[in-house]
């Protein structure tokens, strides 16, 4: 109720810190059907619950390829996750292009990361409204991370996302 | 004052030949192994065929430099498009998509002459010959490079049916068995060794064909 004030834009603080469509694209990432990823030393699995409109339409595909040893899965608004699964694409590619080696997740997150932010202080950019399981293996092992719409990210050994993601959390 | 010239140019021509012939069912690519520059060599082992897609194979000879980057270009070409098409591309398509690429560069060209082989969606050979700025066309065999006006007129002797007007119009492909085009090919290639002095060192052969991919290497005269 207090939020109302603070919330019409992205680029307007509440009194208490907050940026509250940065917290609002959260939310639209815990309303999405569930996402999981875990690791081991060698290998990172991800896995989604695929929603159908109806009886009668596909599966929301919910799981990318973004390179040879890069797979995403993502919560939230699927059409942002596809839009963001194209730029991850575009950025292992012209990685490889570039110095003919595979792009290290790590980066790959942090340049996800920094074009998230982006979206958080521009008053006519709102924020992405997915997360995304990022999960890949590279020269220093298997890695899973999580970003967020906020433009953080964080690395786990093992996360999940998406509505009812707390019963897999707690497993 | 008369106009000033540069006194450098961005090209060097690294010498070499390729062939490539297409069947009933296969595709045959070539190349020889020689980089040179002017009247020296650089290196016997240099390969100048690259695997663009499961179908479609190219052959380059001119500036190395310009065809590595072109192929650079195509497999990243080739990477989105597999991507957004969750398949490979056929060899017409990356026939297409080389043309474009060339012609992107009209006015700085990829100094580069390529011929492209492979299997089109009927599993029957193609072969895509271009100039350096992407005009192609589809033929039943091809040659580039230094020692192309040596080779052509040879396949031309071999594998050319004889005049349309005689004959109803030809299938673009050589009737020619896998073996025997294999087999032609080193014929070609020990003969322009002969008598064209940047091609030699190694025969790099990439047969394509329904059961997939296979490569041969073949010794060729050193001088």
């Amino acid at each position: 109720m207090f939020r109302n004030q603070y919330d019409t834009d992205v680029t307007t603080w509440s009194p208490a810190g907050r940026l509250f469509q940065v917290e609002y694209a959260m939310e639209a990432v815990k309303q999405g059907s569930a996402a999981i990823g875990l690791r081991s030393k060698t290998h990172v699995v991800l896995a989604c619950v695929n929603k159908a409109n109806s009886e009668l339409s596909s599966h929301q595909k919910k799981i990318f390829k973004v390179d040879d040893h890069i797979g995403v899965a993502i919560a939230g608004l699927t059409a942002d996750g596809r839009v963001l699964s194209r730029y991850m694409r575009s950025e292992c590619i012209n990685y490889s292009y570039t110095y003919e080696s595979p792009l290290p997740v790590g980066r790959l997150v942090v340049h996800l990361a920094d074009k998230a932010q982006v979206c958080t202080q521009r008053s006519w950019k709102r924020p992405y409204g997915v997360g995304l399981l990022v999960g890949g293996l590279d020269e220093s092992g298997a890695h899973l991370y999580y970003n967020c719409p906020s433009g953080n990210y964080f690395e786990y050994q093992a996360f999940a996302i998406g509505s009812r993601s707390q019963a897999a959390k707690t497993y | 004052m008369t106009k000033q010239h540069a006194n450098w140019s961005p090209y060097d021509n690294n010498g070499g030949s390729c062939v490539a012939i297409a069947g009933a069912d296969y595709c045959v690519i070539a190349a020889d192994t020689r980089m040179s520059t002017g009247y020296n060599i650089l290196t016997r082992e240099y390969s100048k065929i690259s695997q663009l897609a499961e179908k479609s194979v190219m052959a380059s000879s001119g500036f190395q430099a310009d065809v590595k980057a072109l192929q650079k270009v195509l497999s990243a070409r080739h990477l989105i498009y597999q991507h957004q098409h969750n398949k490979q591309m056929s060899c017409p398509a990356m026939a297409q998509l080389l043309s474009n690429t060339l012609y992107y560069k009209r006015f700085f060209p990829y100094y580069s002459f390529n011929v492209l082989g492979g299997l089109d969606s009927e599993g029957k050979g193609c072969v895509f010959t271009y100039d350096a700025v992407g005009s192609y066309e589809r033929v039943g065999y091809s040659s580039q490079g230094s020692g192309s006006t040596l080779i052509m007129p040879f396949l031309d002797n071999q594998l050319k049916s004889p005049s349309p007007l005689l004959l109803p119009a030809q299938d673009a492909v050589t009737p020619l068995s896998e073996t025997e085009a294999v087999d032609l090919v080193k014929t070609v290639f020990a003969s322009a060794t002969e008598r064209d002095i940047y091609t030699g060192d190694k025969l790099e052969i990439v047969i394509l064909n329904a059961s997939g991919i296979r490569r041969e290497y073949m010794e060729l005269r050193k001088d």
